[in-house]
């Protein structure tokens, strides 16, 4: 069922990935690139493994089979020394936001710059300042998150990972835990971000922002995929009866 | 007889300050013993895990009396004679880290899963995870049932009466034994324990809800 695009300008490939949990076979070979700038839309029901494939691809799963190179560094294999090569190129959003509850928006933003990226505490505030600017919260730079809303808190989340200039940023269902209007402001940073050029793999139940951002639509179903294609055409024209039923009860 | 007089509250009040050094020696000795057992305990390393919890079940498993005996009377007949407060201060660190350790890795555990895994992505090894990130909320969590623990090792610094320590259990006692009248002086000697401790159970309930806010 992996439907490679075998592009050379692919910046993550994944290839016949298997993921077990005890018995439990969650990804069951699943294959396919992205290539630089893309946005993929990761689709399915609950429990079709989109998540688990998210997490094996930003180093927080190891797998039992296949492999997943982003950027060129093979990922997914524990204690693999491409692990602290892969943090830096790859940036995750949570469902959950996932902000450090105990320091202001600033310090989020800044802790990884000054730690991991070593850079001084004047040039790590000004990349905040930056992608403060680019999320819209400037206003907030010295809040606490418990102080912000949900959707701020997740803009928050997605300045805090994109600091670090990654190559691909993962977002995991981060619109689930939103209300319709700040689901909204969310999906435009996201948007945003597309139209400038970032690499982005999404896990969403948004089908909307899937037609009007993804490039590639990914439809997972019981740990395969089940259908892949570019996004107005996948969505218009669905070929399983799965994923006919699928798009027929998110809309 | 000697009548119950101002000589001997002197006296008390005298005794209740090297309660209040054997607590606070006590305590930080729990303290540096006990945090290094709270990491070992939640460490990747199962040998490790196995040795932090061994050592916390043995020492919860036993009374507090029974090793001021062993590190008073069984290290003495060793030939290392200690002095009363040293034995005493030896058998309330071990005891004390034992709890304090037990407390602060429940304090540890509560730091939600999630935060691991989004300082993991932001690149932190698992040192600053712990310094940046995690300890820093366990603090917030461990704050109340660490100041009422202190409360509970304030009041069991009175065992260390038993081996001779002058402390203000053992105060009483030598006071009763000139006057006798244990009724008033055992009286004076509990709201001695009680104005060293009420405090403390207040300061845990005020910062119980203090940490409660906004949670």
């Amino acid at each position: 069922m992996s439907a490679d695009k075998g592009s050379d300008d692919a910046i993550v490939r994944i290839s016949d990935v298997i993921k077990e949990f005890g018995a439990l076979r969650v990804l069951d070979g699943v294959g396919f690139d992205v290539a630089r700038g893309q946005t993929v839309a990761i689709v399915g029901r609950s429990g079709s493994g989109k998540s688990t494939l998210l997490r094996c691809i930003a180093g927080l799963e190891t797998v039992q089979g296949g492999t997943i190179e982003v950027c060129g560094h093979e990922v997914g294999r524990p204690g693999s020394a491409a692990r602290a090569q892969l943090r830096r190129d790859v940036g995750m959003v949570f469902q959950s936001y996932n902000l450090f509850p105990h320091l202001t928006v600033e310090r989020n933003i800044t802790l990884a710059l000054t730690l991991v990226k070593k850079q001084s505490r004047d040039a790590a505030r000004a990349q905040a300042a930056e992608v403060l600017r680019l999320v819209g919260l400037t206003d907030k730079i010295d809040s606490y998150p418990e102080q912000l809303s949900g959707g701020q808190q997740q803009r928050v989340a997605i300045a805090r990972s994109l600091a670090l200039s990654p190559q691909v940023m993962l977002f995991d269902e981060v619109t689930s835990a939103l209300d319709p209007e700040l689901t909204a402001e969310v999906l435009a940073v996201m948007e945003d971000l597309a139209r400038r050029g970032m690499t982005m793999i999404t896990v969403t139940h948004e089908m909307g922002f899937a037609r009007r951002v993804a490039d590639l639509v990914v439809f997972m179903h019981k740990g395969k995929v089940w259908e892949i294609g570019p996004a107005a055409e996948l969505l218009a024209k669905p070929r399983t009866p799965e994923f006919t039923q699928f798009v027929g009860s998110e809309l | 007889m000697i009548q119950l007089n101002a000589n001997h509250l002197v006296y008390l009040l005298e005794a209740a300050k090297w309660t209040v050094l054997l607590s606070l020696i006590a305590f930080a000795g729990g303290a540096l013993v006990g945090l290094p057992l709270a990491l070992l305990r939640v460490s990747k390393i199962r040998l490790l895990r196995l040795l932090a919890s061994g050592y916390i079940q043995l020492i919860q498993g036993t009374p507090l009396l029974i090793l001021l005996f062993l590190s008073y009377f069984g290290l003495g007949i060793m030939g290392y004679k200690l002095v009363p407060i040293v034995a005493a201060g030896l058998s309330l660190t071990l005891y004390a880290a034992a709890f304090l350790g037990e407390i602060w890795r429940g304090c540890i555990e509560a730091v939600p899963k999630t935060q691991w895994e989004a300082s993991d992505c932001l690149g932190l090894n698992r040192f600053q995870q712990y310094v940046y990130v995690v300890l820093p909320q366990s603090l917030r969590l461990a704050i109340p049932p660490t100041v009422g623990f202190m409360v509970q090792i304030v009041k069991n610094t009175s065992l260390a009466s038993v081996i001779g320590f002058v402390e203000l259990a053992r105060a009483g006692q030598i006071v009763n034994n000139s006057t006798f009248e244990p009724f008033a002086i055992f009286t004076i000697v509990g709201a001695i324990y009680f104005v060293l401790c009420y405090p403390l159970s207040l300061a845990a309930r005020a910062l119980e809800r203090k940490t409660n806010v906004g949670r």
